[in-house]
Formats: structure tokens, C-alpha cells, sequence
């Protein structure tokens, strides 16, 4: 394998309701941001991914719209997934191992507050058997922290803990969106939204953009910060149907974390895209994180959880932690669908 | 089971409703439609003109500046005759797009021609925006009904050629 | 790095309207299931999918993949989505070969499909955005302007658009998957169809269909070994411009002669014309074939409604182009990509039935979409590059 390097992260502040500018007036400075600080001239770039969704921007071909902010003339190599921003990323690393490039451009938008997001996450679900019950995303991730609860895995007081934890060390990450210092019990005296789950418990609905590039060979080492390596990258995929899966542990995980080689080293942090508070001690332990394992220093999707790029942007903070010279190995993590149906694990360490 | 027992599909009525932002530069296009003026923005980086304006060139990828007056009047670069009925659109059949390039904006947008008969739509054509009644005019393009033969003599293809 | 790979395995669907004999699920896996038969391996045998689809508003679910994990055979493996507009299946292909090529995988299996009868794809492409006026009536009226900008430019005959849509329903019906069948179908009976979007008639315009395709795509020593001969990826290239920018050429855009010099470069091809035995492009419109042929350097500027005059791109003639009866005949629109993908991979392998080309080594698929901006194409040959 081509050692690959992340070479630059951006993003914007993430808020509510982005009602000032469109997606195109949101990527322009962030892309732009991303490649200057890359140091490979933006006509080096060797391939651009991006990840979206229609759904989320309530048109057909959303995502075309996005290849306008990148100056795309004279034309450039670039494709588009369906799929969170990290799997753009896991497009450009394969691409990168071709030997094609030595370089990419990978983000992700998503623009949540156009629509009703509890709603939107219906359309996600087997239009046969699943999707015509109604379910939306706040019940499904509750089924799976009632499953937690009853099995005896985890308290609502833990759950309170998890949130109040994230949006603690968010208070130092300029861009979160939910911070402050708040107190378990007053959280656990406030009413269910949907029984098990706490307002506390979900994730805020997000406007933003994070963008990374990516860098092999030659083009490492140009940027204005350490470069910080993919030692192991992988994603797997469970079952969607809720009622054959156990929703108390995460396989997909586990497997993703085993083949990315998560304990080929010491893990000092991980970046985990939990954007339910209970879903983050499941991914724990499919990951193998022992008690003092850093969990999610930037405050993770509890702080801010930009649909279709909070994975990449785990990405991106976990790269920016061991650059800034905080930790020297550390992993991030990914989720797509229901109850972390489908998950990618990057394993990530400094020179 | 029997053919009669078979169920071939199930609907599932969806509902979802969204609000669309149009960013800076659209809204002051809007605004300006209003007033029953075009304004497009000017890219900083090759100088061309944009109408309407969406806040970026694309070719270059950098944010479009300033106000730039623009005509109601223009040339046909291309255009096509529909003559097939489509659900979001509430138009007599037949019916003549045309990529129109306006007096003062480098690129031509896609707009109706009326008041004249299909065949005599051509590439080159001289063309003017037929408005709304004051009165009904908001911050919208459906102020401008469509467009109609000026008369004028042609533009020479030559001229227009790399704009269709 | 850079390890070698070929199609081993070719499926698709019998494409037409209305497929309500299958679910989503079932649609895929008659197209997959026929790519695993045809590669000689089974569901065990596959490493990874990757799975293409145009908007997923076209079947009114949103990212459908998920859904589709354990009808695919996924559980347990990577699955990855790809949307890249019309060109998706095309793409898609690419990014499946690539797993292989990058010495990720040995062994992926690639689906693309749509199921347009299952939502409503004329409302998901016109759904009313606020400040937009609506007058472009769906993709017809969006292209009708491009063939009418190279019918002024190229000064070609009137009836080249009326040649290429004959030729390709004739050949259409060589093919038993193809949708669209005119078993009488003559040159009068393509002229006297009514005009919908003047310049392009009835007979011209590609249908919406329900479909799949799949590919098996495997490393050099499972390819090797395989029963049939393999479509060896010789070179690949993708190229995306914006839909719309002043001084854009729209009819023969700058991002499809660059992704075409790329590829012949890659595959190491100075002269198209005679190294290339049989193209299969993305033709929705009649006028595209002689607009790509120019624009894929078959034929210099304005000329290339010659080769559909003179025969050349018949079944019988020097290049001919689309074989399978193409997009014109059958669009599944999130498969057609890779419906020209998987038929130029038949043709080097001898597999194309009927509609075989004799002695077909090297083949071109070609696929786009969008506003004629988002560009992917390959070369696959009976021999490794």
C-alpha cells in the first residue's frame, strides 16, 4: 500500500440553520482553504471527490451544483458519492493506491435544516417492510438505547454523562455548534423526547462543510502542518432490517476496526461518529477502546453533526489532533444508516 | 396463492417540505426584479458577466462581485420547439425555449419565446422580454412573461459562437 | 499498486416500463445473480459491491444501499455508493475496477440500476425549486437546444439523427434485453414520428426503463483462471466540468475531449478510428452519435455524421457503435452507463450474442450525464495492456 497522508483540513462553523448562504457559497473558501493549506497547487489536485445526499437537499442532483464552487474548468478527474463525506475519502485513497494521483480534494455538505430531518431519515428505510411504519430517526436510535438499557450495558445516567463530557471539551473547538458546562442530574430531570432518549441524547442539527486533501509520494509534506498518515482504513456494512440485528453491539465495526489494523499500535484517542450518546459505548467496545482510551477530543456529533460530512469531519479533527502534536496514533471513525448500520474505521498517526 | 392474490406493489403517500436559501447574490437579483431591473455579476477573476447571477463563476470557482445592469433584450444562441406536455410546466403546447444571451451577460440562460410562429425561430434571432403588469411584479423571474421577436436583423453566428 | 484487472462476469435485467414482478432487490439480484453465473463464482466468492444509481429520488428512497445490503450479499462486507448523474454506471465500473487495480480486493462484484416505476421520475426532475423559473421540459428539452447548436454548426443532413436511431433499433433487436422493440421499424416510420422537443422525434428519444447490470470484476490470477475469455481493463479516465460557466461549449464540451485524450493516452491508441474495433457510447438523443464521434476524435470536427451516413458505425461497418441497440433502446438511467460498459466488455470476450462484433479485441464504453458535463469512459481489450 501507497502511504497516504492527510495533508489539510478545513471546515466551516457549524450552526442550526445556514439560511445566508447557499451550499456553492459554503464550499468556496472551504475547498479553497483545504488546498492552500495542502501546498499542492490547486492544478496538481489529481481527483476530487465529494460526498452528499438529494435527500438532504430536497433535489435531484444536489451534488452537481457543488462542482461549481471548485473551478472545475479546465475540467477536472472528480466523482460523487452517495455516502458521507469519509467514504468520498475512501474513494481517493483506492485512487491513490491505483497510482493514478498523488493527490486529492475529498468533502462533504449537508444542509439538514432544509428539511425535517427526523422525517428525512424515514426515506432511508426498506420502502417495503420498514419505511411505510413511520418509523423516523430519533425512535430508531431509541429502540436501540432501550436494547442497551435492557441488556443492562449502559444507565441514563451514563448517557447523560457521555453528552455532558462532549459538549464539555467542545468548549475548545471553535467550529462545535452545542457547547457548555452542563450537570448530569438537571439533564436526567428534563423530559424524554422519545423515551429513552433525552434531548441531551441527540445530536443538533447541523449546516457545514469540512474538506481534506490528501496527499502520496511527492506531494506530502508541502503544507503548513505535519502531515498525519492512513495506517488502515476499512468499512463494513450489517444488516438493515432492525429486528435481525442485536442493536446492543456493532459487528460492521468491529470487522472495519480489525481489518484497518486499530491495534496494530497503541490507540491514545479516537474520533468517533456516535451521533446518539448511547451509540458511543457500543463503539467502544466493537473497537476494543480500554478505559482511558481519549474519546472524542474535538466533542464529536454530539457538538455538531453536519449530515453527509460529520464522518469526514472526524476524520479531519483527528488528523488536526496528531498534527498539532497532541497524540501520535488515533483512529476515526464513520456511520451511515439507521442504529450504525454501516461504518468506516481510519486508523491515523504522525511521522 | 392466485394471480389475483399477488400484490404487485404497495404505495406509501410521502410528504416532505423544505426551504430553499438563495444566497446573497440571487437575493439581490430577486430584489432587483422587483423593480422590474436585471442585474448580473461581474467574476473577478476572467471579468464575465453572469445573469442571473448564482454568487459564483463556475468556470473559475470564486465568488461573483458588483452590479452590472443588463438589457431585457437579447439573441437566440439556440432554442428547441416542445411540443410534449411535462408536469411542472403550465404552458399551451407548443411551446419555443431558447437559450437567450441578454445585451450585457456573457451567458446565455434559458428562457420562452411567444408571439411568433415556430418556423420562424431562428439561431441569431433578435428577442425582447414582454413584462408582467407592474402591478404584479415581485422578486421573481415570472415577472418577465416571455420573450418576442424585435424585429432587428440578425446576429451573425460568428459573433455568439462561443456562447450557445 | 497498479495490478491488472478484467471483467470476468456480465449480467443484466430484460429492461422494460415497468419491471412490477420484482422488488428493488430482486431487480438486482437477476442482474447480479447472471454476472456471478456467467464469472463462474458465487456470493462467497465476492469481496466487495459497489452499487450505482442515479437520483434516489427516482424510487423515493434515499440512499437505497442500505436497504439493499443483505439481498446483495453484503453483511459483513464493503459496500460502496456511487452517484455521478448519467454517467454513474460508467463510474461506478471505474471505482469497482479500481478496488482491484489499487490491490484492495481480488474479486468485486459492481450493480447499477434504476427503478423509475416505483416513484416518478418526471416529478423528481421537476420538483418546483423557489426563484428557478420551470420551462425546461425534462431532459428532452434541456438537449433538443445541443443537437440543434451541432446541426447548425456541422451544417450535417437533416436526417443523420433519423439514420442513427434506424440503425440502432435494428440492432436492437438482435438483443433479447433490450426494451424498446420495432420489429417493422424503417427509416419512414423514424421520420414520420411525431417531434417532441424540435429538433428530436419520437423514435429518436430513449424510453425510461426499469433494469440492472452487474459486472464481476477480478485481479490478474482469478481472471486467468477463468472458464471464459476476460475483458481486460486496458485504461479508464473521468473528467467533470460545471454545468454552465460563460464561454462553456455545451455541444462538444471541453471535459469529454480531455477524459477521450486521457484514455486513448492511458491505452496507449494514436489513431481511435483503427485501433478501436466497436464503441458502445451513451447515445439518449440520436444527434449524440455523431456529436461524440467528433468529440471522441473518431472523426475530425464536423464530420463526424459522415460515419453514421457512409455506414460506418453499423453493425457491418468499420466502427460500429452500439451494437446492443444502446441508450436509445433501453435506459435504465442508472444502469445505461454501465450497460455500455458491460457490452463493450461482451464484445472482447466473444459473449455479445447476436450482436457480436467479429474479432472484436479492444472496445470503447462510454457513458455521461448531467448537463453533457460529467464524463466516464473505458477501453477493455481481449488482452491485457
Amino acid at each position: 500500500m501507497r502511504d497516504v497522508a492527510i495533508a489539510s483540513f478545513a471546515q466551516t462553523k457549524y450552526v442550526r440553520n445556514q439560511i445566508h448562504e447557499t451550499e456553492v457559497d459554503m464550499l468556496i473558501p472551504i475547498t479553497r482553504e483545504a488546498i492552500e493549506r495542502s501546498g499542492i497547487p490547486k492544478p496538481e489536485i489529481g481527483f476530487t471527490c465529494h460526498g452528499s445526499s438529494d435527500y438532504m437537499a430536497g433535489q435531484s442532483f444536489a451534488f452537481v451544483g457543488a462542482v461549481d464552487a471548485l473551478g472545475a474548468f479546465p475540467p477536472i478527474a472528480e466523482s460523487h458519492v452517495e455516502m458521507d463525506g469519509a467514504w468520498a475519502l475512501y474513494e481517493a485513497w483506492v485512487k491513490i493506491q491505483c497510482g493514478e494521483v498523488d493527490s486529492a480534494l475529498v468533502f462533504g455538505f449537508g444542509r439538514a435544516s432544509m428539511g425535517k430531518l427526523r422525517e428525512t431519515m424515514n426515506l432511508q428505510l426498506d420502502p417495503y417492510t420498514m419505511g411505510p411504519l413511520g418509523l423516523d430517526a430519533i425512535s430508531m436510535a431509541a429502540l436501540q438505547a432501550r436494547a442497551l438499557l435492557d441488556a443492562g450495558k449502559i444507565s441514563e445516567e451514563q448517557m447523560a454523562e457521555i453528552a455532558v463530557r462532549n459538549r464539555r471539551v467542545a468548549k475548545d473547538n471553535p467550529v462545535a455548534q452545542v457547547t457548555g458546562d452542563f450537570e448530569v442530574a438537571k439533564l436526567l430531570a428534563e423530559p424524554y423526547i422519545v423515551s429513552p432518549l433525552r434531548k441531551h441524547d441527540c445530536p443538533p442539527i447541523s449546516d457545514g462543510v469540512s474538506a481534506v486533501v490528501l496527499a502520496a509520494g511527492d506531494a506530502i509534506g508541502r503544507g503548513d502542518s505535519k502531515p498525519v498518515f492512513i495506517r488502515g482504513i476499512d468499512h463494513r456494512i450489517d444488516s438493515h432490517q432492525l429486528g435481525s440485528r442485536d442493536l446492543t453491539v456493532s459487528p460492521s465495526t468491529k470487522l472495519a476496526g480489525e481489518k484497518a489494523g486499530v491495534h496494530a499500535g497503541p490507540v491514545e484517542f479516537a474520533e468517533l461518529h456516535a451521533p446518539f450518546s448511547h451509540q458511543e459505548p457500543i463503539l467502544c467496545e466493537a473497537l476494543g477502546l480500554e478505559e482511558g482510551v481519549l474519546i472524542n477530543p474535538s466533542g464529536g456529533a454530539l457538538a455538531a453533526n453536519p449530515m453527509m460530512t460529520a464522518g469526514l469531519t472526524r476524520i479531519g479533527e483527528a488528523a488536526s489532533h496528531i498534527a498539532a502534536g497532541r497524540a501520535g496514533r488515533g483512529i476515526a471513525h464513520a456511520t451511515s444508516g439507521p442504529c450504525l448500520q454501516q461504518n468506516l474505521v481510519c486508523v491515523l498517526e504522525g511521522e | 396463492m392466485s394471480d389475483s392474490d399477488r400484490i404487485e406493489s404497495i404505495v406509501t403517500p410521502t410528504r416532505t417540505e423544505y426551504d430553499y436559501t438563495p444566497g446573497p447574490s440571487a437575493q439581490r437579483s430577486l430584489r432587483a426584479l422587483a423593480e422590474g431591473r436585471l442585474i448580473g455579476e461581474t467574476c473577478p477573476s476572467c471579468n464575465q458577466v453572469y445573469y442571473p447571477p448564482s454568487g459564483t463563476c463556475a468556470r473559475c470557482g470564486v465568488a461573483t462581485e458588483g452590479e452590472v445592469e443588463i438589457a431585457d433584450k437579447g439573441t437566440v444562441t439556440t432554442y428547441a420547439i416542445v411540443r410534449v406536455p411535462s408536469d411542472n410546466i403550465d404552458l399551451e403546447l407548443p411551446y419555443c425555449t431558447a437559450h437567450i444571451l441578454l445585451d450585457g451577460s456573457d451567458i446565455p440562460f434559458f428562457g420562452l419565446i411567444q408571439e411568433c410562429v415556430w418556423d420562424e425561430v431562428r439561431i441569431g434571432m433578435r428577442v425582447e422580454a414582454v413584462w408582467l403588469p407592474e402591478s404584479e411584479w415581485g422578486p421573481g423571474a415570472e415577472n418577465i412573461k416571455y420573450f418576442r421577436p424585435t424585429g432587428e436583423p440578425d446576429v451573425p453566428f460568428e459573433q455568439f459562437k462561443e456562447h450557445i | 499498486m497498479a495490478e491488472r484487472c478484467a471483467v470476468i462476469g456480465v449480467g443484466q435485467t430484460h429492461h422494460t416500463a415497468k419491471r412490477i414482478d420484482v422488488s428493488q432487490a430482486g431487480l438486482l439480484r437477476e442482474a447480479a445473480t447472471r454476472a456471478l453465473e456467467d464469472a463462474g463464482c458465487s456470493w462467497a466468492d465476492i469481496d466487495a459491491v459497489v452499487i450505482g444509481k442515479a437520483p434516489d429520488m427516482f424510487e423515493g428512497v434515499m440512499m437505497p444501499e442500505l436497504f439493499l445490503a443483505e439481498a446483495l450479499g453484503c453483511v459483513g462486507k464493503p459496500m460502496f455508493r456511487v452517484h455521478t448523474a448519467g454517467s454513474v454506471g460508467g463510474t461506478t465500473a471505474i471505482v469497482a475496477s479500481q478496488l482491484v487495480k489499487g490491490g484492495i480486493h481480488g474479486r468485486v462484484l459492481t450493480v447499477a440500476y434504476e427503478k423509475q416505476s416505483e416513484s416518478n421520475a418526471m416529478w423528481a426532475l421537476s420538483i418546483k425549486i423557489p426563484f428557478r423559473q420551470a420551462i425546461v421540459a425534462g431532459a428532452g428539452g434541456y438537449f433538443a437546444p445541443l443537437v440543434r447548436g451541432y446541426m447548425n454548426r456541422s451544417k450535417a443532413p437533416e436526417d443523420v439523427g433519423i439514420r442513427v436511431a434506424l440503425k440502432d433499433r435494428l440492432n436492437a433487436l438482435k438483443n433479447p434485453y433490450a426494451h424498446l422493440k420495432f420489429p417493422d421499424i424503417d427509416f419512414e416510420q423514424v421520420a414520420s414520428s411525431p417531434m417532441l422537443w424540435d429538433p428530436i422525434r419520437y423514435l429518436e428519444t430513449c424510453p425510461s426503463s426499469d433494469g440492472a447490470c452487474a459486472m464481476v470484476i477480478a485481479d490478474e490470477s482469478i481472471a486467468e483462471r477463468a472458464d471464459k475469455q476476460p475483458a481486460w481493463v486496458q485504461a479508464t479516465a473521468m473528467r467533470s466540468e460545471p454545468t454552465q460557466f460563460a464561454g462553456r461549449d455545451s455541444v462538444n464540451p471541453q471535459a469529454s475531449r480531455d477524459a477521450a485524450a486521457e484514455l486513448w493516452q492511458k491505452a496507449g491508441i494514436q489513431s481511435p478510428r483503427d485501433e478501436i474495433d466497436c464503441g458502445e457510447i451513451y447515445v439518449p438523443f440520436s444527434w449524440f452519435e455523431p456529436m461524440w464521434m467528433e468529440s471522441l476524435g473518431f472523426a475530425p470536427e464536423g464530420e463526424g455524421w459522415r460515419m453514421t451516413y457512409d455506414g460506418a458505425t453499423a453493425l457491418d461497418g468499420d466502427l460500429p457503435v452500439n451494437m446492443s441497440g444502446g441508450v436509445l433502446s433501453s435506459n435504465p438511467i442508472g444502469a445505461s452507463g454501465m450497460l455500455r460498459f458491460a457490452e463493450a466488455a461482451n464484445q472482447v470476450r466473444g459473449q455479445a450474442g447476436e450482436h457480436q462484433v467479429r474479432g472484436a479485441k479492444r472496445a470503447l464504453g462510454h457513458a455521461y450525464g448531467g448537463g453533457s458535463q460529467f464524463f466516464s469512459m473505458w477501453v477493455v481489450g481481449n488482452e491485457p495492456l
